[in-house]
């Protein structure tokens, strides 16, 4: 837990680990703060915020609360931008670690793989890929995961070849270690840092796409998405405002917070000096 | 040259850099016996890391032979390779480059122990305090990071691993050239000690020929891929034959103490 | 023309983050024209001290204490009024340029030359320093050359402007004993043709008494001694230098091993 605590040593890091536990306390308290189908139709229209108690921000065109929306939206947003950084983590990974180990032509052909997903834009192919097979929430986060698995394998191949040729690794040849055991306990532990911190990036990138895809109308329907909410309120951005200008806020929020997080953390973990020599 | 520990024959290895075929060993035979430590010298480009890289099968040769303890060292593969490996261990000379940053001490010598057998689990800290203590290091510096040790100290901690798998033949490549006047002296004498009690033989690869010359009982000087000379140790720096080592004894700093 | 260059009065430098002093209340003083040798092991201060010269020192370095130049009457110009040769031959020179220019820079900018002026200067200073076929090497890369070529090209890029003092730390460290005794030959031969004060830092005590005039023996970042290298190294008045002496190894120690093959 040392890096925790250099990580809390950082303004950057304390800032945006604060701001990520804040949202993930709203997810988790949604249905506490606002019990019920956030969906529902829940009191008058346009109900401006701050006037009246029950719905302290308001409501939308349709009646719906407006602060149900944001908490149970922060699910969504945190979900899906988790699991889909996450996904495209593992995968990079992989990747990246055969093409490293393995070179010649597998490494090529890996390569020419990534190169390809990465040629295309990695919000294109993601609504490609919803709006061809479907918009269930699984389905939104492998699309993102497409667009953004190409970093972290290359990433994680130029960290596998150029730790390859330290000593370290040739002693552990010396040793008689087995292969497998090289790549995972001596190579893919220092491999990780770099790429660890790109996974922030990767989550920020995340929770913006997944609301992007909502707000064209390519989300999952049926629950609340900050991207849902600001394409609603588009409608009526003159009369009120407020419906587009919380959920873009609460979105710009949690991407800083992110990146904040992300800061932080290269601080932490990059302040390695144990002394010595 | 009977049943010789060691036995290099007309070994060889090319590098090709664009079109330049560049010769790093070329035709190297020498012999290593049981318990005797050769010293290798060369200048740098000499090829000596080379041929220690080939001796620990970390590069393929393009020809010649091998054979230790009597097979055919480079005939080895896959699992007999990572078994036998435990007889022949190395010690390379950047004492920080060596252990995997995040590795402590005892992790670093647990696993030689757990590879090859050596100690069964509940006794392996046992044997690593052992080590650590063989060595001249504390036991209690097993729980240590590696980095946060100093030079000379990561150095022992090296040979500790080296000779945790009980090898008959320790490769020392520029070992100590890395390392603090003051802790040198210690380090080899340590090195000596070791193959007093044990046995082990050494191949001492160095650049420095008074370094070489301490520990050695023969050396075999080499230049451009070849080894040029070979001898007791004494008898080569009293009298060496080749240019090589004589641009070498020549290049030794001396003192100047020496009134004038 | 034997005045002081430079004078350090107690000087002190404590990196940002470090409680311990890198140096500590150093007083010496470097003579105009000579070649002083400072030797120390690691942690002596020996690189901080050449970094706290050079204006080296990284950001969140507290410095105490004073350098004073009295040889020069204004703070050190870096290149024109002293030049640097680092440790290691692979990463002081710029990879993405040929040697001609990272050589002629120095004398470009502080001598006022023109480029080809410059050049010229440039593959005279390569002949100097005896790189082979100094025509061919103003084109090549630093990868193309071997270690001590390098170093033999960063000697020529920092005595390019004629500076008055040389800064050599463990400039030979990362080279074969071969080459280091060639690379000895050079700095002394350099620093007299040309009456430039020398700072040869380096940890090998006898590899620098066999040139310089004087030396300073550093530990833990104090200095213990400082002297005529002869005076010192026949009669240290100190324990640490008598024992780096007595750790010195050359041919003539006797050897650890016995003689007798088993």
């Amino acid at each position: 837990m040392n890096w925790l605590r250099r990580l809390l040593r950082t303004p950057e890091g304390a800032a945006g680990l604060a701001i990520l536990l804040i949202l993930l306390l709203a997810g988790l308290l949604a249905p506490v703060v606002s019990p019920g189908d956030p969906l529902r139709i829940a009191g008058r229209a346009l109900l401006a915020p701050f006037t009246d108690p029950a719905f302290p921000l308001g409501t939308d065109r349709l009646g719906r609360d407006v602060l149900a929306g944001l908490l149970y939206g922060a699910r969504t947003s945190l979900a899906v931008g988790l699991a889909a950084a996450f996904s495209a983590m593992v995968l990079g990974l992989c990747v990246g670690m055969v093409a490293g180990f393995a070179g010649g032509l597998i490494d090529e052909a890996l390569m020419r793989v990534v190169d390809a997903f990465q040629i295309v834009p990695a919000f294109l192919l993601a609504l490609a890929v919803v709006s061809t097979i479907g918009v269930s929430t699984p389905i939104i986060v492998l699309a993102i995961a497409l667009g953004t698995w190409a970093d972290p394998a290359r990433l994680t191949r130029a960290q596998v070849l150029a730790i390859r040729e330290q000593d370290y690794v040739a002693s552990a040849r010396v040793i008689g270690m087995h292969p497998a055991e090289i790549a995972f306990r001596e190579i893919l532990p220092n491999a990780l840092p770099p790429v660890l911190a790109l996974s922030a990036t990767i989550v920020a990138g995340a929770v913006l796409t997944e609301a992007a895809l909502s707000f064209l109308g390519l989300g999952n329907p049926n629950i609340a998405t900050w991207g849902s909410m600001i394409a609603e309120g588009r409608s009526v951005l003159r009369s009120a405002s407020y419906l587009s200008i919380i959920p873009g806020a609460a979105l710009a929020v949690t991407v800083l917070g992110v990146h904040l997080f992300s800061e932080g953390l290269g601080k932490a973990l990059g302040d390695n000096d144990v002394g010595a020599a | 040259m009977n049943d010789a520990l060691l036995s290099v024959e007309n070994l060889s290895k090319g590098f090709s850099s664009g079109a330049r075929q560049v010769a790093a060993l070329d035709n190297v035979s020498l012999t290593i016996s049981a318990g005797e430590t050769l010293g290798l010298v060369g200048a740098s480009g000499s090829g000596k890391s080379t041929l220690s890289r080939l001796l620990l099968r970390l590069l393929s040769a393009d020809a010649g032979s091998i054979r230790f303890e009597g097979e055919d060292w480079l005939a080895l593969n896959s699992a007999s390779l990572r078994r036998r490996r435990a007889r022949m261990q190395m010690v390379f000379q950047d004492p920080l480059a060596a252990f995997n940053p995040l590795a402590s001490v005892g992790a670093v010598l647990d696993d030689p122990l757990r590879i090859h057998g050596v100690a069964a689990k509940d006794r392996r800290p046992g044997e690593i305090a052992m080590l650590l203590e063989r060595v001249g290091l504390p036991a209690d510096y097993a729980g240590r990071p590696v980095r946060a040790l100093s030079g000379g100290q990561r150095q022992r901690v090296a040979i500790a691993r080296a000779i945790a798998a009980r090898p008959s033949l320790l490769v020392l490549d520029e070992a100590v050239s890395a390392l603090d006047v003051t802790v040198r002296g210690r380090i080899l004498e340590l090195l000596v000690d070791l193959q007093k009690e044990q046995g082990i033989a050494c191949l001492f690869i160095s650049h420095d020929l008074a370094v070489v010359r301490a520990v050695s009982h023969r050396i075999a000087v080499m230049d451009g891929g070849r080894i040029v000379e070979t001898g007791p140790a004494a008898a080569l720096v009293a009298a060496p034959q080749s240019d090589a080592a004589r641009a070498l004894v020549a290049a030794v700093p001396r003192l100047a103490t020496d009134p004038c | 023309m034997s005045g002081i260059f430079c004078s350090l009065r107690q000087l002190s430098v404590t990196y940002g983050r470090g409680v311990a002093a890198a140096l500590d209340g150093i007083d010496l003083d470097i003579v105009a024209g000579e070649r002083l040798a400072i030797i120390g092991e690691s942690g002596s201060g020996k690189s901080t001290l050449a970094r706290a010269l050079a204006g080296l020192l990284p950001e969140g370095a507290r410095v105490g204490g004073e350098m004073l130049w009295p040889g020069l009457g204004h703070a050190p110009r870096p290149g024109r009024d002293f030049g640097v040769v680092f440790q290691d031959p692979g990463s002081s020179l710029n990879p993405v340029l040929t040697i001609g220019e990272q050589v002629a820079e120095g004398a470009r900018r502080h001598l006022g030359l023109s480029w080809k002026q410059a050049y010229v200067r440039a593959e005279e200073l390569l002949g100097r320093v005896r790189i082979p076929q100094p025509d061919r090497t103003m084109r090549a890369f630093p990868h193309q050359l071997s270690g001590g070529q390098r170093q033999r090209v960063a000697i020529a890029a920092a005595i390019a402007a004629r500076p008055a003092l040389l800064i050599a730390d463990e400039a030979t460290s990362a080279l074969d004993v071969v080459v280091q005794a060639e690379m000895v030959r050079l700095l002394d031969g350099l620093v007299r043709e040309d009456g430039m004060t020398l700072l040869f830092i380096t940890h090998d005590i006898a590899l620098a008494s066999g040139f310089v005039d004087r030396i300073a023996v550093f530990r833990n970042a104090r200095l213990v001694e400082a002297g005529p290298v002869r005076s010192v190294l026949s009669a240290p008045k100190s324990d640490y230098t008598a024992a780096l002496i007595a750790s010195h190894r050359d041919l003539a120690t006797p050897p650890l091993i016995a003689e007798v093959q088993p």
